[in-house]
């Protein structure tokens, strides 16, 4: 590990090539976690299958590139498919958590991201996919920095998808209908809107943006079947730093994320990123509450 | 008589709100005090600012003559302050036996003492301060099933169970039967004759805290209004101002 | 049901009767059923698993989805004290655990054992005494997904160190042939540390420690306004549970004899989440619950293994998903709302 952080030191372009790999990939987690804290925000409940539905969007443009469809068209597929699984959910599973304690509703999610895991198994096959984009990369500083132009595609798409959310929720009507819910339920009740359908229509929402995203990571990432929870971990790590409803912080949060990860898998070793990622939560979340108990309360 | 609770210029903020403004009140031990004003006033603020609920902005509060105010709530109750809620609180699963056994402060008792059990005399007090209330034939049930009358009433002999030094009172008599009303307040001022349970009381039922209290203080919009005798305060009129336009 | 009155705890007959039963089923089941001894075993380590899941998340309230890390330390720290105390670990685990290589008799095996186990109480307590102040400040979800986050960091750790076998896992002692069946040695290990968690906990509970545990669990912060001492006892539940949960995963890891650290050993996506079910499925936050649940949860995994070869573990993720939603309350929930049901009707 020293040895990594002397070579860091020696060698400042690698440094360079990490943070913007960092926040390449940063990208995709905000829109990861944009969605996760949506969920959260209207309907009070923690998808812990938030990196289920990312995976699963990949493995469809996995499968859409096996059969030759042109990648870009991916995204939306895959954005639809698992926005009909979000919505199927929705009416299985996550209605009957509305409301209910949120030990439930991290249990029952839970199970269903075992669920999708086990079914991307069997489907998929364990190991690591990836699809290719053959897209080449630049290089900057003598090529000591490869840019993978791939990822810069991704990480723009992902902006694009982000804003696109942003305004549809700003100025759309079932956008105002959801953050009418997500601030007061019962008001919105009372006005008419039918909240069960605005929860449905969220979380159906949300499983669209993760296919989205999952779809772009596949692009430039690898993903396997059992690569969800790290995800999910990831998204419920930002929303706690950035705190709900702030979605700048949440873009920070999320830069921040991808350039340590980025770093730390250099640095510790590969094998230790996902120990990292998972460490780091545990940390993010003493400190957070550590902080809050100052003033005599905790994460709520 | 020296003071039990004193608070000194006690100032807590909530945003732009100041909820607590610079108020210096003090309790007398073993006196009965109220504590009155219209809704919004800041009193249940007080109570928790007293208790540590939250840390306070500005002012001290000593209880048994050492400042309190840095200190977790924890320890606050194991000096012997305790308090009632405005909505009760009590332990909703667990039955309402089961809610007074948990009750006795371990305060002079080591942490390898709560791996003993209660004893007969703990058992006995439970039961005498069930019947008191009127919830000895709902020891076996659920606390989180009784009413919100019942409730209160159950989180009154809890804190009775703790034998304090002092308690304080959120609105003890709201929901309560008028018919127990009067043997509760009783019970209250044997516990201070007999027990030297000092008490500061949060009441809006004006003749019931007329006729507990020795002294009483008005709060308003965060202020402390007036301070004296039931009589003075009562024709006070700030007071009456207060109350009336508060509507 | 919740901390018992005071006052039952007495040895009547009636009650040394069900006690007596339940040791003589215990003691004749792998005599009688010689196919079933692995599963019952298993059983027997489930139940203490649920057991002790539900001290700290049942009685207490902090539903942790990381236990996983006590049963993995337990599991390794055991192994690694029967082959360190008479070989050197790390050549042990680059050889695999070489059959001829590194042979244990039976005095090696017995004493390597019965210290790995005493180990693994104390490493996986100790573990639990240390993290127990920095993460039992958090509370609720936050405190699920926080333990969560430890189970899986620690088998990402573990899958990273050469020295336990990294990523490729690690063989417990072979036991030697002279010693006999070993199944049925680590049987009537799982019986006794069962039996010892179960009385262990009747106890407890039986105690004040129970009513403050159920007090925290109800409304911490009024037991704080009570005075309680809160911190420590949690601190306490939680070491409590997790030197019983090592001690199980070490006799788990023997009985597997292949420990892999994210398959096995810090199992948070099978064991782990199994512990809650088994909780809830019986109902949690009460003594028989666990157990019943655990029960119940071996037969049915051991059904959906034969009957839905390749998609038990969808059938079992559907199952958490249909407990968690449809039947939170568990079978002794269930039981209880029953008969109060009854009791109200005139």
């Amino acid at each position: 590990m020293i040895g990594n952080l002397l070579i860091l030191y020696q060698a400042p372009a690698l440094g360079v090539q990490l943070l913007i790999d960092g926040i390449l990939i940063g990208a995709v987690f905000a829109l990861a976690a944009y969605g996760m804290a949506l969920v959260w925000g209207v309907t009070n409940i923690i998808n812990v299958a938030q990196g289920e539905f990312v995976m699963l969007g990949g493995f469809v443009a996995v499968f859409c590139a096996e059969h030759g469809l042109p990648l870009l068209l991916a995204v939306p597929i895959a954005a639809a498919v698992l926005y009909a699984l979000g919505w199927a959910l929705f009416r299985l599973v996550i209605v009957h958590l509305i409301g209910r304690d949120m030990f439930i509703s991290v249990l029952a999610t839970f199970g269903i991201a075992i669920v999708l895991q086990q079914v991307m198994a069997r489907l998929f096959g364990a190991g690591d996919r990836i699809v290719d984009s053959g897209l080449a990369s630049w290089f900057l500083f003598d090529g000591l920095v490869g840019i993978a132009q791939v990822k810069v595609l991704v990480f723009a798409c992902c902006l694009v998808l982000g804003a696109g959310l942003t305004v549809f929720l700003q100025r759309s009507r079932a956008g105002q209908a959801i953050r009418a819910v997500a601030q007061e339920p019962r008001a919105a009740a009372v006005l008419g809107i039918e909240t069960d359908k605005v929860y449905g229509l969220t979380f159906a929402l949300n499983a669209a943006i993760c296919g989205a995203a999952g779809a772009l990571a596949a692009m430039a990432y690898p993903i396997h079947p059992y690569g969800g929870l790290s995800y999910t971990i990831r998204s419920f790590m930002i929303v706690v730093v950035a705190g709900l409803g702030n979605l700048a912080g949440v873009v920070w949060a999320a830069a921040g994320l991808g350039v340590a990860e980025s770093f730390a898998g250099f640095v510790l070793g590969p094998q230790y990123q996902i120990a990292f990622v998972f460490g780091l939560l545990v940390v993010v979340l003493v400190l957070r509450n550590r902080m809050l108990r100052r003033q005599r309360q905790y994460l709520r | 008589m020296s003071a039990l609770l004193e608070l000194t210029h006690v100032t807590k903020r909530f945003g732009g709100v100041v909820a607590n403004d610079a108020i210096s009140l003090s309790v007398p031990e073993g006196a009965i005090v109220g504590l009155i004003g219209p809704n919004g006033s800041g009193k249940t603020t007080l109570f928790n600012a007293i208790t540590g609920a939250f840390p306070i902005d500005h002012g001290s509060v000593r209880f048994r003559r050492r400042e309190i105010s840095k200190l977790l709530t924890k320890h606050i109750a194991r000096e012997g302050l305790i308090r009632t809620y405005q909505q009760p609180r009590i332990y909703g699963r667990m039955t309402v036996q089961a809610n007074m056994l948990a009750s006795p402060s371990l305060r002079e008792a080591s942490f390898i003492s709560v791996f003993g059990r209660d004893t007969p005399a703990q058992r006995a007090q439970a039961v005498e301060l069930l019947d008191f209330v009127g919830l000895a034939d709902k020891r076996g049930e659920d606390a989180g099933d009784l009413s919100f009358g019942q409730q209160k009433l159950l989180e009154l002999a809890m804190a009775l169970m703790n034998e304090p030094k002092m308690l304080l009172l959120d609105e003890p008599t709201a929901g309560i039967n008028p018919v127990l009303i009067e043997s509760l307040l009783d019970r209250l001022r044997a516990a201070n004759k007999e027990r030297g349970l000092t008490l500061l009381i949060i009441e809006h039922n004006m003749p019931v805290i007329m006729g507990l209290a020795e002294h009483i203080y008005c709060l308003a919009h965060g202020r402390l209004l007036a301070g004296g005798s039931p009589e003075a305060v009562r024709a006070d009129p700030k007071v009456v101002d207060a109350y009336l336009g508060a509507a | 049901m919740t901390a018992s009155a005071p006052g039952t705890r007495t040895l009547n007959p009636a009650r040394l009767t069900r006690i007596g039963a339940v040791l003589a089923i215990g003691v004749v089941t792998p005599l009688l059923f010689p196919a079933y001894q692995s599963q019952a075993t298993e059983l027997l380590l489930f139940i203490v698993f649920a057991l002790a899941w539900d001290l700290v998340g049942g009685q207490m309230g902090y539903t942790s989805f990381g236990n996983v890390l006590f049963v993995g330390v337990g599991m390794y720290v055991a192994a690694i004290v029967q082959v360190g105390l008479y070989y050197d670990v790390g050549l042990y685990n680059e050889a695999k655990g070489g059959g001829t290589q590194f042979v244990f008799d039976t005095s090696q095996f017995l004493i390597g054992l019965g210290l790995g186990l005493i180990a693994a109480a104390v490493a996986a307590g100790l573990t639990a005494f240390l993290l127990g102040p920095l993460v039992l400040g958090i509370r609720g979800h936050y405190f699920a997904i926080c333990t969560l986050g430890l189970g899986i960091a620690a088998g990402q750790l573990a899958a990273g160190i050469p020295w336990i076998g990294g990523g490729s896992g690690m063989l417990t002692p072979n036991p030697p042939a002279s010693l006999g069946d070993v199944g049925l040695l680590l049987y009537y290990l799982a019986l006794s540390l069962a039996l010892a968690c179960t009385a262990t906990f009747a106890w407890l509970l039986s105690t004040r420690f129970g009513l403050v545990l159920n007090a925290i669990r109800d409304d911490e912060d009024k037991a704080e306004a009570m005075g309680l001492p809160t911190r420590r006892a949690k601190i306490a539940a939680w070491v409590i549970a997790a030197a019983f949960l090592g001690v199980a995963g070490a006799l788990y890891g023997n009985q597997v004899r292949f420990i892999d650290p994210t398959e096995t050993a810090f199992a948070g996506a099978t064991i782990g989440v199994w512990m809650i079910l088994m909780a809830l499925l019986g109902g949690k936050g009460t003594l028989l619950g666990p157990i019943v649940g655990a029960i119940l949860f071996q037969i049915t995994k051991e059904l959906f293994w034969t009957y839905l070869l390749g998609w038990q573990r969808v059938a079992l993720g559907v199952l958490i998903i249909v407990v968690a939603v449809f039947f939170p309350e568990g079978i002794v929930g269930y039981a209880r709302a029953r008969s109060r049901r009854s009791e109200e009707t005139p």
